[in-house]
């Protein structure tokens, strides 16, 4: 956690006291700079950020003003039993608070210093969880859904009354989500119990240093936010990053990256432990069974992904930890900062997706601060090396790309609400006040306030037919309380924000000898219900590193044997879950232009873009460039924005919709990461060129109005996310007492309460909150609405005899992907045949 | 460029033989039975919505204004001298207390323009006639018998059903569609839920395993946004 630093920066030994001082002196440190710095802020009181790069002793920084505080406070008065923990740390993983527990145990121990921490996590026993509310420790690690539960508490107030001081670790992962909008929330509810309390962020390098640091302190209004102070460490030893050479072609597209295989397999050969990470699932899946497949030398090789088995990923965790494994192919599982073993080098296969992801995966080769990091990037195919060569630029020169953080949600503001009622009743005004000062609800007024109190205590519809069951009521002083003891029991139960798609368990089954299927085996680990859905008995597919043949499903059970086959018949993809970022896209887009970069490009790459000049063109920084051209009895139009595939996909709908009213008869689509291909039985390009419909016409920012209603109105997508707005805002609760409900087991299907309130209340709340949400996360609408107004009037459409080479990676993805949720008419009539044929009159 | 058209389409629809007629088969998940110009839809489900409420689920409270105007739209579509309402009409016993004005009032108009026949139900042994309509356990309609849940075992007279709130599965594409259907053989069919927030069952679950002689037999109409489609076994049962 500490390094060693060779210059004495201040004297300041009276921020560091005995035996903190001679505890370091004992080891040989110094403390940083940083670390002082946080110490004399805490000493004035005063909330800060601490922005620094992995290594660099960031967790001891956080917590070393509250070690110095305890052990004064415990000489003054020992062994006096305390109301609540002096300080709490927040974290967004049950492991990573786990992992914290255990290395504050050594200065703790060394010192002899009188403090008691302990973890309070999901995983907790109950009976440990409610000794903790009698006694409770000094320093109680824990995460924002035990903060919810604990402010809920009816005891809160006594809880957090010694509170003094709120630590978070990897702020910048967890304010950009739902999770950070409740931590927000519980952090202003922990103020109302303890005003004076200060906070520590302790976050990676950020774009925005100053979201985060207004997060941290409570707002007075929602002019200029105020900011908390900060303390920033220069980057350690810069990281030694290269893109992997190797003699195969690199492949116009797909993800799997095979063509590097063997250059992999020789890095990891060539160094002591290697993390191989990917980006989704599927794709570690692959990587894992091909490196076996080529594992000469048997070298311990393993795999780590969320859905496998729980014990299973115990297991490797613990194999790496002692260092028994020479290479671990995994996912982001993996990206926060559990500290185990020694990786000495990180391999990132696939676009690394943002260049703050890439900076933090490739810490993870190095904990110790002032060596430079080891790693080796793979692209997958030829657009892949532009985005990494953009992010090798960007850490160089230390971009960080995190999102802003959006207001917060409605549907977690309403759980957050009936928690507070949980509590103690409260008077809506007060509430309010208290809501506003977290910085991402500072500009929710009393009229959407009271919305939201509404639809807690009766679903707040304009027909108000559920008076009399309300969960919350008003008592005649005026403040609301909780209807029944049952609402906080269920509000417990269903605490969180975390929808996870319905999951299944895999079981690996073998068969008898008459051909039946045995019904135990192994728990493989867990997949997504949809997938399954997909698939017919007898079909194959790739999980936890063996390819699977699908038998059946028995009671919300897959059942699988190992199939015959060595590849898979089903290939899993499902790529692109994480947007290029804007940062990126620019770099991509410079590096286009730039001809003289090109020579840090492979050969391969260089030559490609260079044909592609001549053949077309190759667009500015600033262009956006759309071609044309026929192809096997249809035409094609390629656009390349950079934008991420979100931000395509929602481009692509609308385009095609207007496409389709000015009768090019568009027959679909195609989005990546970096461009979007139409395909349809008329010429666009002479569509544009003769003026009926001119390229601006087609890119106009307008098209994000009305179109944009009308397509999401039917779209699955809104569907799925209007879903997890009901669970979370508790208008649907997975869990009743007494009986555990999976996702799947909700009476009424969520789609059809939403065809309904659609229909019937279009500006009730929840689509209010589910609209928010789409269009934040899902469709990429504010980035879309940047990149039309920046390319207006500067496309440059170029109309060709044939397919460019820039084009040519997208037209390989058409046929393997299909856009959801507008297919399915289409399954439909695939599948049958249509009994009604429609005619006009 | 091509103007939208002004007026609405006008479908043309083929009837099917299913459960021992030919009958009209309708996306909203009503049948059609031309010769005896009587209208069937199943399992409505009045005010599920709101039966959630002593639980404090809150759902919107509008499924059965939904409903009603779906069938109210359909009835205007064929006209029908008969509506038969084929069980589970009302989600519970108490449900027409629960009924909106409004709602009561369009039953009423259906009621008053046809033979109105509330077919009894599990969820609704008996069913209110506060608005209108009579009440049977069962009705044999044309030499086929309508009655809410299906018998147990072989039929020897061509039986129409409701209760199982069939849905079926297929897929292609790389993605799966799950949507209400129609699903008979000769004999026997089964009707999909029409209410507004009616799930539904797998048609390959066990409860439907009694229902055919042969499953080679079974053919399911799969309910699309404005179309029905006729799927085979070797689909369904992929």
């Amino acid at each position: 956690m500490i390094a060693p630093t060779s210059e004495p920066t201040r004297d300041d030994a009276a921020l560091l006291p005995e035996p903190f001082a001679g505890w370091f002196l004992s080891r040989g440190w110094t403390p940083r700079p940083h670390q002082l710095d946080l110490l004399a802020h805490a000493r004035s009181g005063r909330s800060a950020l601490l922005i620094a790069p992995t290594g660099a002793g960031k967790t001891l920084a956080g917590f070393l003003p509250s070690l110095i505080d305890l052990a004064a406070e415990k000489k003054r008065r020992n062994a006096l039993s305390r109301e609540g923990p002096h300080t709490l740390y927040i974290s967004p993983l049950k492991a990573l608070a786990v992992d914290i527990a255990r290395n504050l145990e050594a200065p703790v121990a060394e010192m002899g210093l009188p403090v008691s921490v302990e973890t309070r996590t999901g995983d907790t026993p109950v009976n440990r969880r409610q000794r903790q509310k009698r006694v409770p420790p000094d320093i109680l690690l824990t995460t924002p859904e035990q903060v919810a539960l604990l402010l809920a508490d009816r005891q809160a107030e006594r809880f957090f009354s010694e509170l003094k001081v709120v630590i978070f670790d990897e702020l910048h992962a967890l304010v950009t989500s739902k999770r950070g909008d409740l931590l927000a929330l519980g952090l202003a509810g922990l103020r109302r119990h303890a005003p004076a309390l200060r906070t520590v962020g302790l976050s990676a390098t950020v774009a925005d240093p100053n979201g985060l640091r207004a997060w941290l302190v409570p707002q007075e209004d929602p002019g200029e936010p105020r900011l908390s102070e900060v303390v920033q460490v220069a980057g350690g030893a810069r990281p030694d990053i290269r893109i992997i050479t190797a003699e195969d072609r690199i492949p116009w597209a797909g993800h799997s990256a095979r063509w590097a295989l063997p250059a992999v397999y020789e890095a990891i050969k060539a160094h002591g432990t290697t993390l191989v990470f990917v980006n989704t699932r599927s794709q570690a899946e692959m990587l894992f069974h091909e490196l076996w497949r080529i594992n000469e030398d048997t070298l311990p090789i393993a795999l780590h992904h969320g859905s496998l088995d729980r014990t299973q990923r115990r297991k490797v965790e613990a194999a790496m930890a002692e260092n028994r494994l020479r290479a671990v192919v995994c996912t982001s599982t993996l990206d926060l900062g559990i500290d185990w073993g020694d990786v000495d080098l990180v391999i990132h296969v696939g676009a690394p997706k943002g260049a703050s992801r890439l900076a933090q995966r490739i810490g993870r080769a190095n904990h110790r601060f002032d060596e430079p990091s080891q790693a080796i990037l793979v692209p997958a195919n030829r657009f892949e090396v532009l985005e990494c060569r953009a992010a090798l630029d960007a850490n160089y020169i230390g971009a960080q790309d995190t999102p802003p953080i959006r207001d917060g949600a409605l549907d977690v503001l309403a759980q957050h609400v009936l928690g507070a009622a949980c509590a103690a009743p409260f008077d809506a005004d007060e509430l309010h006040r208290e809501v506003t000062t977290a910085f991402p609800y500072r500009a929710v007024d009393r009229a959407t306030f009271d919305k939201v109190i509404g639809f807690v205590a009766t679903g707040g519809y304009a027909l108000r037919a559920y008076e009399r069951f309300a969960k919350i009521r008003q008592m005649p002083d005026g403040r609301w309380r909780l209807a029944h003891p049952s609402v906080g029991q269920r509000y417990r139960m269903n605490v969180g924000t975390i929808v996870e798609a319905p999951l299944v368990k895999i079981r690996l089954v073998g068969r008898g000898k008459a051909g039946l299927l045995s019904g135990r085996g192994r728990v493989l680990g867990e997949i997504e219900e949809y997938f399954i859905e997909t698939m017919s008995p007898g079909d194959s597919f790739m999980f936890s590193g063996q390819v699977l043949r699908f038998e059946a499903m028995r009671e919300q059970e897959v059942l699988v044997t190992k199939a015959r086959d060595d590849t898979p018949k089903i290939p899993v993809y499902a790529g692109g879950k994480f947007p290029l970022s804007t940062y990126l896209a620019d770099g991509v887009r410079g590096l286009l232009a730039d001809e003289a970069s090109w020579e840090r490009l492979p050969d391969q790459v260089r030559e490609w873009l260079s044909v592609q000049r001549l053949r077309s063109v190759l667009p500015t920084r600033g262009e956006l460039l759309v071609e044309t051209f026929p192809r096997a009895n249809r035409h094609y139009m390629v656009a390349y924005p950079f934008e991420g595939r979100l931000a395509h996909q929602t481009l692509g709908m609308l385009l095609t919709r207007r496409l389709e009213r000015f009768g090019a008869k568009p027959m679909g689509f195609v989005a990546s990461d970096y461009a979007l291909g139409i395909w349809a039985l008329e010429d666009m390009g002479a569509l544009f060129s003769g003026g009926r419909l001119p390229v601006d016409a087609l890119f106009e920012e307008d098209l994000l109005g009305d179109d944009l209603d009308a397509w999401l109105a039917e779209s699955y997508l809104l569907k799925r996310t209007f879903r997890a707005c009901a669970v979370v805002s508790h208008l649907i609760e997975r869990r009743h007492p007494g009986k555990e409900k999976t996702g799947r087991q909700v009476t009424v299907s969520t789609d059809l309460i939403y065809d309904v309130l659609r229909e019937h209340e279009p500006d009730h709340l929840l689509m209010r909150a589910t609209w928010d949400d789409a269009a934040a996360g899902l469709l990429d609408i504010h980035r879309l609405g940047e990149m039309l107004s920046r390319i207006r009037g500067r496309i440059v459409h170029k109309r060709l005899e044939r397919v460019s080479p820039l084009a040519v990676p997208i037209l390989l993805d058409i046929g393997k992907e299909s856009v959801g949720g507008e297919a399915d008419e289409s399954i439909l009539a695939d599948a049958g045949e249509a009994l009604i044929e429609e005619a006009m009159r | 460029m091509n103007a939208h058209p002004i007026s609405a389409p006008v479908r043309t629809y083929r009837a099917v033989e299913i459960g021992g007629m030919s009958a009209i088969l309708d996306p909203s998940g009503a049948l059609y039975w031309e010769e005896h110009e009587t209208l069937v839809a199943a399992d409505l489900h009045l005010e599920k919505g709101s039966s959630f409420a002593r639980r404090r689920t809150f759902l919107p409270p509008y499924d059965s204004q939904a409903t009603l105007a779906r069938l109210a739209d359909v009835v205007a579509r064929f006209s029908p001298k008969r509506i038969v309402a084929l069980g589970d009409s009302f989600h519970d016993r108490t449900a027409g207390e629960r009924l909106s004005e409004a709602s009561g009032r369009v039953v009423r108009t259906l009621a008053g323009r046809a033979d109105f026949v509330w077919v009894t139900g599990n969820h609704d042994p008996e069913p209110p006639t506060d608005w209108g309509g009579r009440v049977v356990p069962e009705i044999v309609i044309g030499g086929v018998c309508f009655r809410h849940e299906p018998s147990l075992g072989p039929v020897t007279v061509p039986e129409v059903a409701g209760h199982l709130h069939p849905v079926a599965r297929v897929s292609g594409r790389g993605k799966s569609v799950r949507c209400r259907c129609f699903v008979g053989c000769g004999m026997r069919a089964v009707m999909p839920a029409f209410g507004a927030y009616t799930g539904g069952l797998d048609i390959r679950h066990s409860a439907f395993h009694g229902l055919w002689p042969r499953r080679s037999d079974v053919r399911a109409f799969l309910l699309g946004r404005d179309q029905v489609y006729a799927v085979g076994p070797d689909r369904l049962f992929a």
